[in-house]
């Protein structure tokens, strides 16, 4: 028995240690997944005005933002009972401000987050084609931070899908950037934005601005299309047996995103681009019923109150464990992906298909590592096409926002998809001001420990099992660890007590 | 042709959203990959020797990189923090690494590398001022680079670079005046410690909709012309150059998007900026005052 200890897991948003213990051939069999940050948000909303938390709880993560003021201002637009009456051009923009985010997000994911795992950037150096100039330069000065120090050993591209690689990283740099100044048109400013509040956003469309989006979405088509997908099947014919390890807990949830229509005031049941919804590997499509979620604190650092305590025994994290029907659930782009694709969705089933077979591979494969970084790419584009769509159905001259009665006592239920999963904010107003707030949030599912019947979390779970095949240079872990995308400051965050049914809060004001 | 000189780099992350960073890479002129890899100013090149969410490395070696930094480049390294410093209980609330099997606190690894380092970059409202994570009740003990610096006897300088979150030009240009004229002069810096280049003017002085306030129309509900001050604005309040300057290469920013100022840049965001959406009570005024020690805007008659 060995333990390797990675902390900090870096390359990911946050502080997050991985523990595996590995058996004699390597193999591993336990794993502990510690969120090491505490801020507590909830405690530091309590007693402001409620309108304030589509603000504040955005820099919960100042990667993905948007989500968070998203879900915020629909549980503000639910405590006001206004849910169902937010205009169509309110629903558009926060469409496209937080479309703009996922592009953004996937991205960044995928190149300057994983792909260092894969692609050798020293190797730039051999290189004779000018483009590798700036590299070259770069690495003959001798420093090579941030680049090094880095795990040795397992580099397998062939020279031609490297130098793509090694590129497009750079590449990359720009579009997600891009991405971001296309977030700005009508979110102000990003990370961060300013545009949405309850009620809808705070900008009016514009002519010039829905062109000016129409054509940095087409660039960013482009790059998804030649570049992100095209990258990411490279890295899956040389690493094949990343479609064999990380394969996790196979069970799935979303809330699901993207508005179609506004008129339905519960959550749960709204026309959604990304259906909500949860489903297994028989990918049977069932539909969401958030009462069925609870959570655990056995092992995270809290009293059974909800209030930290570093001291407390057996825990590990300032993660708790959220559980859908008492089991642990993955979220994030795979949940969405095959969670639509078993609801029948044509466009999904048409992408995914098609990766599928220029992979040779089938479905079920999906449950991997692979799968999850193939399930982003996709739905990276699905978005980026979707935005082409929807920034033209912007009615400019049309308001974008609608004013409500702020009520003195009052509760309201956010629910959206983030890029990394399920986020679903709680708010409960008395005397006008936030009596509390509860956050759950992706990598809360992701990233949590073990729960009171002691089974362990889907980062945890798709860990254990993996062989390593150099444990002094664990790529295996890794690889696993940053397919989930875990974002660590949206993590830690503290729901309710011990043990408390969502059921308990009202879904629609 | 003369060697590059390489300045090492040492970007720490407290009670941080990374939302900062994220900021820096959206820096147009100079891209990222311009400050990664090339020359930010004519012979001088960025070592970004650590940052946990860009780097290739993890664990142990990293954590070892931190020393090795602090004993290969004493005094000569810049220290970029990033996020607060929790310091309650023992200041296990933020955890980067371990020594011996046991996890370090991040306020052990902020006290050593601001003690050797040539200068300490607080980045972000958070290290600037303590932030949301100091906000009321403040659950961890956060608090600001400067004041931790103050509290444990440390006296390298401090300069601020704040906003939730910063704009990436205000802390690259921050770093180049670095590179180019070494530390900045005390007048070339406010009474907080902000370089006067970026924060020198109020928002309020240069608004767009500055001459709505002057003729007092005033817009009332959001999509609505006219100045924000009634939807709770608080430009009056905040120095920053957002107005001239922009966000995201110049396409937008908060009030443009007719969205108030949340003085997000100030030592009083959030507890003294809240509630965000209402206006600030002009009788407040006259009782603000700064904070010698911890930099931060108080009331000194809150009973009024």
């Amino acid at each position: 028995m060995r333990k390797i200890t990675i902390d900090p897991m870096t390359r990911i948003e946050g502080h997050l240690k991985i523990e595996v213990v590995l058996d004699e051939k390597d193999i591993i069999v336990d794993a502990r997944s510690s969120g090491v940050l505490y801020r507590g948000i909830e405690l530091i909303l309590k007693g402001r005005d409620p309108r304030d938390a589509a603000r504040l709880t955005q820099r919960v993560c100042g990667v993905c933002p948007v989500p968070h003021g998203t879900a915020s201002a629909f549980s503000l637009d639910a405590a006001f009972g206004i849910s169902d009456k937010i205009p169509d051009n309110g629903r558009i923009l926060r469409n496209l401000i937080l479309g703009s985010e996922y592009v953004h997000n996937h991205i960044l994911h995928f190149y300057h987050l994983s792909s260092l795992d894969y692609v050798d950037m020293a190797k730039a150096s051999e290189y004779k084609e000018n483009d590798f100039d700036r590299l070259k330069q770069f690495i003959q000065r001798g420093y090579l931070a941030p680049f090094v120090p880095r795990y040795e050993g397992d580099y397998r591209l062939r020279d031609e899908d490297n130098k793509a690689l090694a590129l497009h990283y750079l590449h990359a740099l720009e579009m997600r950037r891009k991405a971001h100044e296309m977030l700005s048109l009508f979110g102000g400013r990003t990370p961060i934005q300013a545009g949405i509040v309850a009620g809808g956003v705070t900008c009016e469309p514009t002519t010039d601005k829905i062109v000016s989006f129409l054509w940095r979405v087409n660039e960013l088509r482009d790059f998804i299309v030649n570049a992100y997908l095209p990258d990411v099947e490279r890295i899956a014919r040389a690493y094949s047996d990343c479609f064999e390890i990380g394969v996790g807990c196979k069970r799935l949830l979303s809330f699901g995103f993207f508005d179609l229509d506004g008129s339905e005031p519960d959550y749960q049941k709204r026309k959604r681009l990304m259906k909500q919804g949860s489903t297994d590997n028989s990918l049977v499509y069932k539909q969401l019923d958030v009462s069925r979620i609870s959570e655990s604190v056995r092992h995270s650092w809290y009293t059974d109150d909800g209030m930290p305590n570093v001291e407390k025994e057996g825990a590990y994290s300032f993660i708790k464990s959220p559980r859908y029907d008492g089991s642990a659930h993955e979220v994030g782009p795979l949940a969405r992906i095959l969670i639509s694709y078993a609801y029948g969705d044509e466009n999904v089933k048409e992408e995914l298909d098609g990766v599928l077979q220029r992979l040779s591979v089938g479905i079920e494969a999906m449950f991997s590592l692979m799968g999850r970084h193939i399930a982003r790419a996709v739905e990276a584009k699905l978005i980026a096409d979707a935005l082409a769509e929807w920034v033209l159905k912007l009615k400019p001259g049309e308001p974008a926002y609608i004013p409500y009665e702020m009520p003195s006592e009052a509760e309201g239920v956010g629910l959206v998809d983030a890029p990394r999963g399920c986020l679903g904010h709680w708010i409960g107003i008395q005397n006008g001001l936030i009596a509390n707030y509860s956050i759950i949030s992706p990598t809360t599912w992701n990233a949590s420990p073990k729960d009171d019947s002691e089974n362990h979390g889907p980062i945890e779970q798709a860990l254990i099992g993996t062989k390593v095949r150099d444990p002094e240079n664990p790529f295996e872990v890794v690889r696993v660890v940053r397919s989930f995308d875990p974002c660590l400051a949206c993590a830690v965050h503290m729901f309710g007590s011990h043990g408390r049914k969502l059921g308990e809060a009202k879904l629609i004001a | 042709m003369e060697r590059t000189v390489e300045i090492p780099v040492v970007w720490l992350q407290g009670a941080t959203c990374t939302g900062c960073s994220i900021s820096v890479l959206n820096s147009v002129r100079p891209s990222i990959a311009n400050v990664l890899l090339d020359e930010l100013a004519p012979g001088k090149h960025i070592n970004l020797r650590f940052h946990m969410t860009l780097m290739a490395g993890s664990g142990e070696p990293i954590i070892e990189l931190l020393s090795e930094t602090r004993e290969a480049f004493p005094k000569s390294y810049l220290l970029v923090m990033e996020g607060a410093i929790p310091t309650a209980d023992r200041g296990l609330y933020c955890m980067v690494g371990e020594r011996g099997g046991k996890p370090i606190p991040l306020m052990e690894h902020a006290y050593e590398l601001a003690r050797d380092a040539m200068a300490v970059v607080a980045l972000g409202t958070c290290a600037s001022f303590g932030g949301i994570p100091a906000g009321r009740p403040n659950p961890t003990g956060a608090m600001s680079i400067p004041e931790f610096m103050r509290m444990r006897n440390v006296e390298t300088p401090a300069i601020r670079v704040p906003g939730c979150p910063p704009n990436p030009d205000w802390f690259i240009g921050t770093c180049a005046y670095i590179m180019l004229h070494g530390l900045p002069k005390p007048q070339e810096l406010d009474e907080l410690g902000r370089m006067k280049l970026f924060y020198g003017k109020l928002i309020h002085d240069n608004c767009p909709r500055r001459g709505y306030f002057d003729t007092g129309r005033m817009a009332h509900r959001f999509g609505q012309d006219g100045c924000l001050y009634e939807l709770g604005c608080k430009g009056y309040l905040t120095f920053s150059d957002c107005p001239l300057r922009k966000w995201n290469g110049g396409i937008n920013w908060c009030i443009d998007n007719g969205h108030p100022c949340i003085g997000c840049c100030e030592p009083g965001f959030p507890d003294l900026m809240s509630p965000l959406y209402e206006r600030f009570f002009e009788e407040r005024l006259p009782h603000l005052t700064i904070d010698e020690v911890s930099g931060k805007l108080r009331f000194t008659n809150p009973a009024q």
